[in-house]
């Protein structure tokens, strides 16, 4: 019995499980930490639409709460690049570099550029804060997410693309 | 209420922005530390050949929903800004359904979202910034693209962020 979970485990956990649920509650407690000291929600995918108000005039990304709110949200991914790196470069050996092709990331950040913006909320927001929320919005936005990239990534791995 | 896109207070607590950087700091050392800053970790997942990412996003909404209820129902306003707490909500509408869809094909192909492709950054993967261009552009497109239907259709709709 316990052979068969270790093995269960092993299948469905092949790079073990400690890691991610620690990094999964980090993930949350820097939110957390943002929000209980301005109560402030802080996502990640607003950051794209509001630093495009420095170099665009197009009225979407200058409105009053994107001018107010893109400094901090600089700095937020600048100090989310400074963690990893924390981790990925001072106590985890060496850097890591994908080998996903070029081609796939940016034709991939399109559409997650697009989509978080159409559908108001990212990874963060949607899948983290919004299902904390118990968001019926958010669980209806992550279902489709989560369904429709297992669709891609399987079609994308069938059509013999790899990596 | 949400205040998602807010912060826009002028008159900032001075520890408004080290309470910025070190959640930044606490959130991008949590992505690179669970794998999920490397897109082969999150193209794993959606393959069903590593489930670990059900146990990030899960951990992570597990603690937010305990973050969110504690603050909503016992502590009064944030201390460095005044303002009263609120959860993550957004109006259900048809773009929702439409973003999560194109959203999810992004994330299919390229195994990245936001907040892990910065982090990814920090990790030394500078072939990320391909991904993060990518985001750039695409959110410019759609910034554009509502821009200008909006001045063309008179009535204003107004965007929920």
């Amino acid at each position: 019995m316990i052979e068969g979970a270790l093995e269960a485990a092993m299948t469905f956990f092949p790079r073990g499980t400690i890691q991610y649920l620690v990094g999964g509650v980090m993930v949350a407690v820097g939110i957390a930490v943002i929000y209980l000291g301005t109560a402030i929600i802080p996502g990640n995918s607003t950051f794209l639409e509001t630093t495009l108000s420095y170099v665009s005039n197009v009225p979407r990304f200058n409105r009053p709460s994107y001018i107010a709110s893109r400094d901090w949200r600089v700095v937020f991914a600048f100090s989310i690049v400074a963690g990893a790196a924390l981790w990925g470069l001072v106590l985890d050996p060496g850097p890591f570099v994908t080998s996903v092709q070029p081609w796939r990331l940016f034709g991939g950040g399109v559409l997650v550029g697009i989509g978080t913006r159409i559908g108001k909320g990212c990874t963060a927001g949607h899948g983290v804060c919004g299902l904390g929320s118990a968001s019926t919005t958010s669980l209806v936005n992550v279902v489709l997410f989560v369904g429709v990239a297992i669709i891609t990534a399987t079609v994308v791995a069938a059509l013999g693309v790899t990596p | 209420m949400s205040r998602d896109a807010d912060g826009s207070t002028t008159d900032r607590h001075p520890l408004f922005l080290p309470l910025v950087v070190l959640g930044g700091l606490i959130q991008g050392f949590g992505l690179a530390y669970s794998g999920m800053a490397r897109p082969e970790v999150v193209l794993d997942f959606l393959q069903f050949d590593d489930l670990g990412l059900i146990l990030v996003m899960g951990g992570a909404a597990v603690v937010s929903g305990m973050t969110f209820y504690i603050a909503t129902h016992f502590l009064d306003r944030a201390p460095l800004s005044s303002d009263q707490y609120g959860r993550r909500t957004r109006s259900m509408d048809r773009n929702v359904a439409i973003g999560g869809v194109v959203f999810g094909v992004g994330w299919g192909v390229s195994g990245i979202c936001p907040g892990a492709a910065y982090a990814s950054l920090g990790i030394g993967n500078l072939p990320i910034l391909w991904a993060i261009a990518g985001m750039f552009v695409g959110a410019y497109i759609q910034g554009y693209l509502r821009s200008r239907s909006q001045t063309e259709s008179s009535h204003s709709i107004t965007a929920d962020d």
